[in-house]
């Protein structure tokens, strides 16, 4: 494994990551942090590849099967009340409700 | 490059297009399709990899994940959203913690660096697990949301948090010791629930965004740990964005880190107490809803007491009846005002304000003097020019917005307590200020009454 290609991996993310929501209206700050919630799911990968492995312990199994459960949970309802959120910031004169 | 590695990078590459597109409101819904379209890519790429074997306890916990989640984000209200992102990352570094448990108990040998990316992991999912259920009691109200201090409070903290850390750096040195180990996972969800019992109210937009930061981190460290360069990437985009928006609160209120965390600002709340009544002007709704019609130019600056009010969809009404007769109605937004990083416009978003009448408070501030004006509702310390006048109040050199430069202030509000800070508000005994006594909603509800019914 090489960690070194790693840190340079995070590094660089991080700083995008920094870049990109500086430049996020304070408007939408609410919808973002809903949405970068509902990327941090992305654990799920890593709880379906302990549950669904060759041979897994019972401790395993009953740890990641918990784990996507409640990474699934986070991801639909992060992703879903972020659009539900984001549908009713209306554009100035748009026809109200 | 198999396909599951492609497929990852395609799915970075959208997660980075999500926030991206997350910039403005014109593009953000497409920010969220991509994001939702890398997440997709990432969980059938995970599936088709050679070591998944077994489906059925996936697919299981995939359908109820989903069912659990679809009526939360169907149904939750939309004041409830600080409560719903606090169980959220709960939820979220849970998942993280339990993984990380899991490998660590693996059998086999595994690499230093391996069982230290584990321990970070493992530390930063559990205190985030019960530091983020801690906010949503708090939010909830099920907890006392007035901060709890002891004695020497932040040596016992950091003390639980070192034996941790010692703890951590024992299992790394002692591969096949596992004995501390449930040790260590109890320290770490100690030491979460220390860090929010001191946080009270106003500080939660900062504690939140925090927390959002550990969970991305936490993710970040198990992608070191199984050696996952998507991980990796989407825990760091989150970690960065928790981090910068807590900083930009930090900021909005001119505190440090530190302080937010350790400071215990709502100690001050008993000075605050016993001393002599001075008298105010105060105005009925009849009074107030002629000044209002009678303006030229409008500022409402909402706080958190309009989110306990519901008062957003009677501000609403009254923004679009003074807008009807040529009044120009705007809105000024704090960065900290409400629970959590852009609460309040959310909020008047939900009640169909369009979003080019919510203004920041940097742009706003320059227009306040020639403003006829300014109603507040629900707000105190963010208005509060003691912040710029007096250098011993405690939330001195915290930018605000300048409420008192209008030539009208008007303030609707339940009783003449003090704010968060717990300091009096010089803005209530000023010659052009009006209080307006009553809950936020009911007395929007009869200024609109007023103003419908003398003019039509």
């Amino acid at each position: 494994m090489n960690y070194e290609f790693g840190f340079y991996v995070f590094m660089l993310a991080a700083f995008l990551g920094f870049e990109l929501i500086r430049k996020v209206s304070p408007l939408l700050h609410t919808p973002l942090m809903s949405m970068t919630n509902a990327i941090a799911s992305i654990s799920v990968v890593g709880a379906i590849l302990l549950t669904g492995a060759e041979g897994a312990s019972t401790l395993s199994r009953v740890l990641g099967f918990i784990a996507v459960v409640s990474a699934s949970t986070n991801l639909v309802s992060g992703y879903l009340i972020t659009d539900r959120m984001l549908k009713m910031f209306k554009k100035p004169g748009q026809p109200k409700k | 490059m198999t396909l599951y590695q492609f497929l990852y990078l395609a799915a970075a590459f959208f997660f980075i297009f999500a926030l991206k597109w997350m910039s403005h409101p014109s593009t953000a819904r497409r920010g969220v399709f991509s994001g939702e379209f890398g997440m997709l890519l990432a969980v059938v790429g995970t599936l088709i990899r050679h070591e998944v074997i077994d489906y059925q306890w996936i697919v299981i916990g995939l359908v109820v994940g989903a069912a659990i989640g679809l009526p939360i984000a169907l149904l939750m209200p939309m004041t409830a959203v600080p409560q719903r992102t606090a169980i959220s990352l709960s939820c979220g570094a849970f998942a993280s913690a339990l993984i990380g448990t899991a490998e660590y108990y693996k059998p086999g040998a595994r690499p230093a660096f391996t069982t230290a990316a584990l321990m970070v992991e493992i530390l930063l999912g559990f205190l985030t697990t019960t530091a983020s259920l801690m906010a949503f009691g708090k939010l909830q109200e099920i907890l006392p949301g007035r901060p709890i201090v002891f004695k020497f409070q932040n040596y016992f903290n950091l003390g639980v948090l070192a034996v941790a850390a010692g703890i951590g750096v024992y299992n790394v040195m002692n591969p096949g010791d596992a004995q501390l180990f449930p040790v260590y996972i109890a320290l770490a969800m100690a030491f979460g629930i220390l860090l929010i019992v001191r946080i009270g109210g106003a500080d939660m937009p900062t504690v939140i965004a925090l927390l959002n930061s550990y969970s991305g981190l936490s993710s970040c460290a198990m992608g070191f740990a199984l050696d996952n360069k998507l991980l990796i990437i989407a825990g760091a985009l989150d970690g960065s964005s928790g981090l910068i928006l807590s900083i930009i609160m930090c900021r909005a209120m001119n505190r440090s880190f530190a302080n937010v965390l350790f400071g215990g600002f709502g100690q001050l709340q008993t000075s605050a107490v016993g001393q002599e009544a001075r008298p105010v002007r105060s105005a009925s709704p009849e009074e107030a809803a002629g000044i209002l019609s009678d303006a030229r130019t409008v500022v409402i600056i909402p706080g958190y007491g309009m989110a306990v009010a519901q008062a957003q969809h009677k501000i609403r009404e009254l923004h679009d009846l003074l807008t009807k007769r040529g009044v120009e109605v705007r809105f000024a937004i704090h960065p900290v005002a409400g629970r959590m990083p852009g609460h309040m416009n959310v909020l008047l978003a939900e009640a169909d304000v369009p979003y080019d009448k919510l203004i920041e408070m940097e742009d706003i501030n320059s227009d306040m003097a020639m403003t006829d004006v300014a109603l507040i509702v629900g707000a105190n310390d963010i208005v509060n020019p003691a912040a710029q006048n007096d250098p011993g109040s405690p939330i001195a050199g915290m930018p605000i917005l300048d409420a008192y430069k209008a030539r009208t202030v008007m303030i609707i509000k339940r009783g003449m307590s003090a704010g968060f800070a717990g300091i009096d508000n010089e803005l209530y005994y000023m010659d052009k200020t009006l209080m307006l006594f009553g809950d936020a909603k009911s007395f929007v509800a009869s200024l609109v009454k007023e103003i419908g019914s003398n003019h039509d």
